[in-house]
């Protein structure tokens, strides 16, 4: 087989494997991490610094009950064990994101500090959650994913096709997505069908109002920590299963997750699931090499000689910041018109 | 007015207290370790005091919160290579034109947007105009660059493989990483400055990972991981003290009485030569970094007594009443930003001197940004001399916790049968536990003695 027609089969698929398919799950992750922050936002009205290692926590609680599980033998088969651990740490995160609400955040809501002070206080959660972390579990790098680890191989793909490129897809990335999409729908269903769901977005638009229509905001605010520990939980363990865990990479996580909110438009669950997939198809674009996408285009006279890269792997996280930049420049409210001010 | 004179009666107290005994705790280091390395904490307690005075221009005067002191603190040091560091001709040679090309052809691109969206219709078309124009232009430019840096990283890569710098004196560069640190804080303060407080806060921790990345990728710019070493000084070499006549006198004279008494006079003078030479080099840095200190915190103390401090806390206690009142808020936290990253800036230039080497794998978060917030808001937000106090205090905390513990595992270990075994496990976790108590220590401070140690003066 070939032809210009199998030429533009086989850039699609090269595109689809080393970019569509990696950003769709990698901004699967920062979405639902997003969403955590944005939730936090609306409601508490700070930036919490201590996601990221929230985060971390989670997925170390998934990490642990995965062994747990492994040594008596417990798996889901094809699937990883973690899916089976994710619950329990749910519920361990949750416990944390409360726990630290109760000691740290209550008192400065109590005595209605400025946002920026409880910004100072999440930076000193930040450090507690890092160190215990690293405590128990330590700061070397760690792959919990058992079970299948690819869906289609390259090799049968090719096989299949008879293309030159092959597509693989991994387990970790299609449990990403669904779970995903699982998450927010539930997210959705409960911010716009339950009345609880409803106080909180009324408290996040308009607190006054809210507290005089009867709304408990002790009740909003342990809500909104419960959804964004268990958000920060599954996000985690998403990243980690896809990728692998390293507690640090959990704090350098938190610049894409910022960004991602502001871009949707901070305070908007909506916006940071969409700004989640604009910042990592933007990274995985622009750091991907276009060479050998651009041979099967164009015509062999005219095949690019250098990598055709936008910007070097190495500066990765600087395509968040750059959106981040642009953001604040040309739409500070980000797309879905969130609180600036 | 009586209890206000108590209460800064009280303030001197504390301070001396303080500063006391962080004196005696750098004198018991000297006994129980080295006076070498008492001068050595002692010039890190004034490094990290330089920066956490910065910090407390822009959190204490004005209630800014910068997640980048570690970009600052970077570009410091960075400044004190490209300042100190003598040119490297061959590779100006290689790939300076190239370099110089797409600074010029980025200079071009920036003046040619100016020039052309103005002429552009409004709307969709000036937006892909300008697009269109920047994707060209940094194709054209990254292609020139990539050139002219892989010629210059070419050119004797083991020893330099990058530009070099102007070859002044390393001293010079505190003053110019002031301007360089102010210069970045003004683009970053333009961005994000008038919008809600946490913009700052993420901008900054993203200024701070890209410098950071900038630093370790860019070779041609300082040898990146490589690492800058044996940068010149502004004090004297050891090995030119130990060869020096008239220091082997003035040690032979300090140490008279030790060594009339001991058998072996000749090698003893040797030890004690090579000891007190290092020594001789720590205090010499111990001095100017004292001078600077002092300077620094009377320009700091002035302008907070100053109208113009007046006027910042004014902004920072209620910012819609100053406004009213006709200050430019965004303009006045925009000085204060940039201020305090430029003090922050010539803290980091100090510590590169003094190391005399460049390492930028060095630069972690939690170092160089997180500790310095401790530091702040222990030694009292909004006062100077606290933030100093409070910035020594910490760093000695920090750097002597380890050997402090030590001390006290050794001191138990005929107690304990199986203390390898234990004390494994506990060294392997005390760089861990060092975080979890900065983070308590940061959230007691905050919720129980919100004024720090020092409080503010008002």
């Amino acid at each position: 087989m070939d032809g210009f027609g199998t030429d533009i089969l086989n850039a699609l698929i090269l595109f689809a494997n080393f970019v569509f398919v990696p950003a769709l799950s990698y901004g699967s992750q920062l979405a639902l991490g997003a969403v955590g922050v944005t939730l936090v936002y609306g409601v508490l009205r700070f930036a919490n610094f201590a996601h990221g290692d929230v985060m971390a926590f989670g997925t170390m609680i998934t990490i642990f009950v995965t062994w747990g599980l492994q040594s008596y033998g417990i798996g889901l088969g094809p699937l990883p064990t973690a899916l089976l651990a994710l619950p329990v740490a749910i519920l361990g995160t949750i416990a944390l994101v409360l726990f630290y609400d109760k000691t740290v955040f209550q008192f400065y809501r109590r005595n209605r500090s400025a946002p920026v002070i409880y910004l100072v206080a999440s930076v000193g959660v930040m450090f507690i959650t890092n160190g215990l972390v690293r405590l128990f579990i330590g700061p070397d790098d760690r792959r919990f994913a058992d079970g299948e680890r690819f869906i289609i191989k390259a090799r049968a793909f090719k096989k299949m096709t008879g293309l030159s490129e092959g597509l693989s897809l991994q387990v970790t990335q299609v449990i990403t997505v669904v779970v995903a999409i699982i998450a927010v729908a539930a997210l959705f269903w409960f911010l716009n069908k339950t009345r609880t769901g409803k106080a909180m977005r009324a408290y996040s638009d308009n607190e006054d109002l809210a507290l005089l229509s009867g709304i408990n905001p002790d009740r909003v605010v342990m809500v909104t920590w419960i959804l964004a520990g268990t958000l920060a939980c599954i996000a985690g363990t998403l990243y980690g299963l896809d990728k692998s865990f390293k507690p640090f990479t959990y704090f350098h996580l938190l610049l894409p997750i910022f960004a991602a909110a502001i871009v949707g438009g901070i305070g908007q669950p909506v916006g940071a699931i969409i700004g989640g997939y604009v910042v990592a198809f933007s990274e995985v674009m622009a750091t991907y090499a276009y060479k050998k996408f651009l041979k099967y285009l164009l015509p062999d006279d005219m095949a690019p000689s250098t990598l055709m890269q936008f910007l070097s792997t190495d500066y990765k996280f600087a395509i968040s910041f750059i959106i981040l930049v642009l953001v604040l420049l040309i739409r500070p409210t980000g797309i879905f018109r969130g609180r600036v001010y | 007015m009586a209890p206000q004179i108590h209460t800064d009666q009280n303030q001197r107290l504390r301070a001396v207290i303080a500063f006391g005994l962080l004196g005696l705790g750098l004198i018991a280091v000297g006994i129980l370790q080295s006076w070498n390395s008492a001068f050595g904490v002692l010039n890190l307690c004034m490094i990290s005091a330089v920066m956490a005075l910065g910090l407390n221009v822009q959190w204490g005067y004005a209630g800014l919160f910068n997640a980048g002191v570690m970009a600052f603190a970077a570009i410091g040091g960075l400044t004190a290579v490209l300042v100190s560091h003598p040119p490297v001709v061959e590779a100006w040679q290689a790939g300076g034109t190239y370099l110089i090309g797409s600074l010029a052809a980025l200079i071009a691109t920036i003046l040619l947007i100016r020039s052309v969206r103005p002429r552009l219709p409004e709307g969709r078309i000036r937006f892909w105009g300008t697009v269109l124009i920047t994707i060209t232009a940094y194709v054209i430019i990254r292609s020139l660059f990539r050139e002219g840096a892989g010629l210059v990283e070419a050119v004797n890569p083991a020893k330099t493989g990058f530009l070099g710098g102007l070859g002044l004196p390393i001293i010079t560069s505190w003053i110019i990483a002031g301007f360089v640190a102010g210069g970045l804080a003004w683009a970053i303060g333009k961005i994000s400055l008038g919008l809600r407080s946490d913009y700052l806060a993420i901008a900054t921790l993203g200024i701070a990972e890209i410098v950071i990345a900038v630093i370790k990728f860019e070779d041609w710019l300082a040898r990146g991981v490589k690492n800058v070493t044996g940068l010149s000084r502004p004090v004297p070499y050891e090995i030119d003290l130990q060869e020096s006549d008239s220091f082997i006198g003035w040690v032979r004279w300090w140490y008279q009485d030790t060594l009339s008494a001991s058998d072996n006079s000749v090698k003893l003078l040797n030890e004690l030569v090579i000891s007190s030479s290092s020594i001789f080099v720590k205090l010499c840095y111990s001095g100017i970094l004292l001078a600077a200190l002092i300077i620094l915190l009377t320009l700091a103390n002035r302008a907070a007594r100053s109208p113009w401090g007046r006027m910042m806390r004014a902004i920072r206690d209620n910012e819609h009443a100053a406004s009213a009142m006709g200050k430019d808020v965004v303009y006045r936290h925009r000085q204060a930003f940039i201020v305090g990253s430029a003090i922050v800036g010539i803290g980091g230039a100090m510590l590169t001197t003094i190391d005399g080497q460049f390492t930028p794998s060095s630069y972690n978060p939690l170092r160089f940004t997180f500790i310095i917030w401790v530091m702040v808001i222990v030694g009292g937000s909004g006062n100077n001399l606290g933030s100093i106090l409070g910035g020594a205090i910490i760093w000695f905390t920090w750097v002597q916790a380890e050997p402090a513990a030590q001390f006290v595992m050794q001191n138990i270990a005929g107690f304990l049968p199986e203390e390898s075994a234990l004390a494994d496990h506990l060294s392997d976790i005390a760089p861990h536990m060092r975080l979890f108590t900065m983070g308590l220590v940061l959230l007691l401070v905050m919720r129980f003695a919100p004024r720090g140690i020092l409080a503010e003066r008002r």
